[in-house]
C-alpha cells in the first residue's frame, strides 16, 4: 500500500469513528420534529402536522425524534461530502452522488411537467368533469370543457410523431407554430424594453444641477455612462477598420468591458463563495453540531 | 521556492479556500456592515408603502442557489411581515414551491398571527415561464383560478378581487436566473410600469443592473445586498436584532471576507510568477 493510500485510509477511519462515537452519545445527526394536531373549529376532521425542531427543544413535550428526517440529514451531509470529494479526484462516491442528482432532478421536472403541464393545463380544461370526479376535486361544478385547448393537444400529439419512422415531417408544424410565436413575443417585448428603454436611460444631462448647485458626482457618472456606452458600441462597430480616430475610442471601449467583465468575475466569487460558506453552514451546525445558528 | 510555487497543485489551494471560509463559519465572528444607498432604496420602498400594501414575491430560484437567495428572501418576507404587507408568493421555477415553503415557515413561526387567505396566499408554480408573466399582467384567473392547495382564488379574501398583477403595489422577483428579472422586466415592470425590485445572484447581477433606475426600482446583488438588507432591517427594527436566523446574511460576509483576501493574494502571487517566469525565461 502506497504511504498516500494508507494516510487517507487512516484519516477516514479516524473520522469513521470521531461520527460513530459522536453519534452514539447523541451530540451529532439526529433530527426532531415538533408535532402538532390541527382541528378545525367548523369541521370534524383532525390532522396531525410535523415541523422541524432545534435540538435545543428535544425533550419538550410535543417534540420527538424523527427516523425519516434524521436519515435525510445524513444522506445530505454525506452526499455532499462526496460531491466535494471531487476536488480531489474522481472517485466512486463523487460518481454515485452525482448520477442519483441527475436521477433525481430529471424525475422531478418529468413528474411536475406531466402534472403541470398535462394534467393541470390540458386535461383539466378539455375535461373539467373527468378531472373533478377522479384527481382534481377543487375543480368548480360550473367549469365546462374549452375546446380551445384541443389546439396544444394536437400540436403536443404532433411533436411525438417525430418518434414515427415515416411521420416526422409532422413534427415540423408545431415546431414552426412554437418558433414563430416565441420569436414574435419576445421581439417585441425585446425591442421595448431593452432597445428603446435602454437608449432613452442613455439620454442623460452631462452637467446636473441639484439645488441650483453643481452635482459633480451625477455628472461624472452621467459622462462616464455615456462615454462608456459610446465607447464599447464603436468597438462593436467592425464595418469600418479601427484605425486613426477610432482606434482609441474602441481601445477605451476595451477597457470598459474589461473592468465591467473584472465585476462580473468578483460578483461571480461572491456567490461561489456564499454557497460554500452555505453548504459548510449546513454541515457544522444541522449535521455536526459544532456551532447553533438557531 | 519558484519550482515548488509555479507547480502548486490546485487541491492546495481548494484546501486553503475551504480552511479560509470554514475557520470563519466555526469563530462565528460578524463584520460590522452599513446599507449601501441602492439597498436602501429598495428597504425604504418597502418600508414607505402604507401597511396592507399588496407585494407579489416571485421566488424564481432552487436549492443549488438557495445559500445565495434565500437570506434575501427571507429579509424580504420577514420586513413584509412587520410592515403588515399582504404577501403574494408564486414561483416560475418547478423547484420554487419548497422555496416558497420555508419563506411561509419564517412566517408561521415568526408571525402568528399571520392568516393563511388573509394576509397571504401561496399561488405555487405554474408552468410556461414568462408565458406565465404575460398571462397574469392581464388576466390571474387563466393562470391561477387556485392556490397551492387547490382552494379557489375567488374564497380566499386577499386574491378574491385580484383581477391581475397590475393592481399590486410592488413586484419582489428572487431570482437566479431564466425564467427571472429579465423576463419580469421584460412583460411585468417596463409594459405595465409596475414597481419592481428585485434579488439576484452575483452572476446575473452585472447584466441586471442596466435596468435601474427606470425598469428597476431596485436591486440587492448576491449575498452582500442580502447582508446589507438584514442590516437595515435590524436599524429599523431591533428586535430582529435577538433572531440569529434574520442574520444569515451578515453571517456569511466574513468568510467571504477571508476568502476573498484569500483569492487576491493567489491572484497577485500568480501574477509576480508569470512576471518571474517570463523574466527567467527571457534571460535563459
Amino acid at each position: 500500500m502506497k504511504n498516500s493510500s494508507l494516510l487517507w485510509l487512516v484519516i477516514f477511519l479516524l473520522a469513521g469513528g470521531y461520527l460513530i462515537f459522536r453519534t452514539s452519545h447523541g451530540d451529532m445527526g439526529i433530527s426532531y420534529v415538533k408535532v402538532t394536531t390541527i382541528s378545525p373549529e367548523k369541521s370534524n376532521v383532525q390532522w396531525t402536522q410535523y415541523s422541524k425542531a432545534s435540538k435545543k427543544e428535544a425533550g419538550e413535550e410535543n417534540v420527538q425524534f424523527s427516523w425519516s428526517r434524521t436519515i435525510g440529514l445524513w444522506v445530505a451531509a454525506l452526499s455532499t461530502l462526496a460531491i466535494f470529494s471531487f476536488l480531489y479526484g474522481d472517485n466512486v462516491f463523487y460518481k454515485i452522488s452525482e448520477s442519483v442528482f441527475i436521477g433525481a432532478s430529471a424525475g422531478y421536472a418529468m413528474a411536475v411537467g406531466f402534472w403541470d403541464g398535462i394534467v393541470n393545463l390540458l386535461l383539466r380544461n378539455l375535461t373539467p368533469g373527468l378531472m373533478r370526479e377522479s384527481i382534481i376535486p377543487s375543480i368548480p361544478k360550473e367549469n365546462h370543457a374549452d375546446w380551445f385547448f384541443i389546439i396544444p393537444l394536437i400540436l403536443g400529439v404532433a411533436m411525438l410523431a417525430r418518434l414515427l419512422p415515416k411521420g416526422g415531417w409532422i413534427a415540423r408544424w408545431p415546431l414552426a407554430f412554437f418558433i414563430g410565436a416565441t420569436a414574435g413575443f419576445r421581439l417585441v417585448v425585446f425591442f421595448h424594453a431593452d432597445f428603446i428603454i435602454q437608449i432613452q436611460s442613455t439620454i442623460l444631462p452631462l452637467i446636473v444641477f441639484t439645488d441650483g448647485s453643481f452635482d459633480w458626482q451625477t455628472s461624472l457618472k452621467n459622462i462616464t455612462i455615456i462615454i462608456g456606452v459610446l465607447s464599447c458600441l464603436v468597438y462593436f462597430f467592425f464595418s469600418v477598420e479601427h484605425t486613426g480616430i477610432i482606434r482609441p475610442i474602441s481601445r477605451l471601449g476595451i477597457w470598459f468591458l474589461m473592468i465591467t467583465f473584472g465585476a462580473g468575475f468578483g460578483y461571480t466569487v461572491m456567490g461561489r463563495i456564499a454557497l460554500l460558506a452555505a453548504r459548510l453552514e449546513f454541515l457544522f451546525s444541522d449535521w455536526l453540531w459544532l456551532i447553533d445558528v438557531e | 521556492m519558484f519550482e515548488k510555487l509555479n507547480s502548486l497543485e490546485s487541491r492546495w489551494i481548494f484546501l486553503m479556500t475551504f480552511l479560509a471560509v470554514g475557520i470563519p463559519i466555526l469563530l462565528q465572528k460578524s463584520l460590522p456592515e452599513k446599507p449601501t444607498p441602492m439597498v436602501m432604496d429598495v428597504f425604504n420602498l418597502v418600508e414607505d408603502l402604507p401597511s396592507g400594501s399588496l407585494i407579489l414575491c416571485s421566488f424564481d430560484f432552487d436549492p443549488a442557489s438557495a445559500g445565495e437567495l434565500q437570506p434575501m428572501a427571507a429579509a424580504f418576507v420577514r420586513h413584509c411581515a412587520l410592515k403588515k404587507h399582504k404577501i403574494v408568493f408564486m414561483t416560475l421555477w418547478p423547484v420554487g414551491p419548497p422555496m416558497i415553503q420555508n419563506n411561509i415557515n419564517i412566517l408561521k413561526k415568526e408571525f402568528p398571527d399571520y392568516q393563511y387567505g388573509e394576509d397571504y396566499v401561496n399561488l405555487g408554480y405554474r408552468t410556461g415561464g414568462e408565458g406565465v408573466i404575460k398571462l397574469i399582467t392581464t388576466s390571474l384567473d387563466k393562470m391561477y383560478s387556485e392556490d397551492v392547495n387547490g382552494t379557489s382564488l375567488k374564497k380566499l379574501s386577499l386574491t378574491k378581487d385580484l383581477k391581475h398583477i397590475q393592481g399590486i403595489d410592488l413586484l419582489v422577483n428572487i431570482s437566479a436566473g431564466t425564467p427571472g428579472v429579465i423576463e419580469w422586466v421584460q412583460y411585468a415592470s417596463t409594459p405595465f410600469n409596475i414597481k419592481t425590485v428585485v434579488g439576484c445572484t452575483g452572476v446575473t447581477a452585472p447584466k441586471n443592473y442596466t435596468y435601474i433606475p427606470k425598469q428597476l426600482a431596485g436591486m440587492l446583488g448576491a449575498i452582500k445586498g442580502a447582508a446589507e438588507y438584514e442590516k437595515a432591517s435590524i436599524i429599523q427594527y431591533p428586535q430582529l436584532a435577538e433572531n440569529p436566523q434574520a442574520q444569515e446574511g451578515l453571517r456569511r460576509m466574513a468568510p467571504q471576507l477571508v476568502a476573498h483576501l484569500l483569492l487576491i493574494f493567489l491572484i497577485i502571487l500568480g501574477n509576480v510568477l508569470h512576471f518571474v517566469g517570463r523574466r527567467k525565461g527571457l534571460s535563459s
